[in-house]
């Protein structure tokens, strides 16, 4: 807890959305989360969460269109640290996404909507913002505790 | 970088597939070919070992999902092995241990295929 912080000015990340750049983007939750004091579980979840959210906009909004730019900014004040990913392609209806069913994805041969699971059980809080035609945004969020 | 590889080593009729690193949607379609690979070669008798696997996500889930009903209706399976907690954590939380055979050896997933 040596370098634990009240507050750190936000950090930016821009990359284009192709799968060669998550290994960056979980560097870069690592290096933030661990500047404010987060426990390595806690900062593994954060970078698999994120990972996630990344992987869906790869995969989903920027489908067609790999050089798409993904956004992250992170911020951490009143001990919460608040990880927001914005890109500009394709909007969707988180909603829409079923809660994961393991027999069904079986039966699929595919696996869907594991990633949104994943980062609602990982984060304390998940939202999602979408302007159709602007951007999306997903806002992740934890909280520091002693435990975490 | 997020570095992954995979290596595979037949064990008395059994291929066990090891896999380093980091299993990512970046590193996901090199599993995917090793899978592809020994199905077409018809062994579909698989364990993996998992012991220096430091990080796995969705994708690299995905991969298992995508192959293992092929894969059982050839009489054969994917056995998983030497999980570290964490990565066991996340197929864990995803309810995975219902769906495949977690063993905490390699030599016991093989011995398994030999019964």
């Amino acid at each position: 807890m040596a370098n634990n912080k009240s507050k750190i000015k936000e950090k930016k990340l821009v990359v284009k959305g192709r799968t060669e750049n998550l290994a960056r983007i979980r560097m870069f939750i690592q290096e933030i989360a661990s500047s404010v004091g987060f426990k390595q579980e806690s900062i593994d979840n954060m970078m698999l969460a994120v990972d996630e959210a990344c992987t869906n906009i790869i995969k989903h909004a920027y489908k067609a269109y790999p050089d798409g730019e993904i956004l992250i900014k992170i911020k951490y004040e009143d001990k919460k640290l608040i990880i927001t990913i914005i890109d500009y392609g394709k909007s969707f209806a988180p909603d829409s996404i079923p809660e994961p069913d393991i027999q069904e994805y079986y039966k699929q041969h595919k696996v869907g909507g594991l990633g949104m699971y994943l980062m609602r059980t990982l984060m304390d809080d998940v939202e999602y913002i979408s302007i159709p035609g602007k951007y999306n945004q997903v806002l992740l969020s934890k909280s520091l505790t002693s435990q975490n | 970088m997020a570095e992954f590889s995979t290596s595979v080593k037949d064990q008395s009729g059994v291929s066990v597939v090891y896999l380093t690193g980091y299993l990512d949607a970046h590193t996901a379609p090199m599993l995917e070919s090793n899978f592809s690979d020994l199905i077409s070669g018809g062994k579909f008798k698989i364990v993996v070992n998992f012991k220096d696997l430091v990080y796995i996500s969705s994708a690299g889930l995905g991969v298992f999902m995508a192959f293992i009903e092929k894969i059982r209706e050839n009489a054969g399976d994917i056995k998983l092995t030497t999980m570290n907690d964490k990565v066991y954590n996340i197929f864990d939380l995803l309810g995975f241990p219902l769906l495949y055979e977690i063993y905490k050896t390699e030599d016991d997933a093989i011995k398994k295929f030999q019964e």
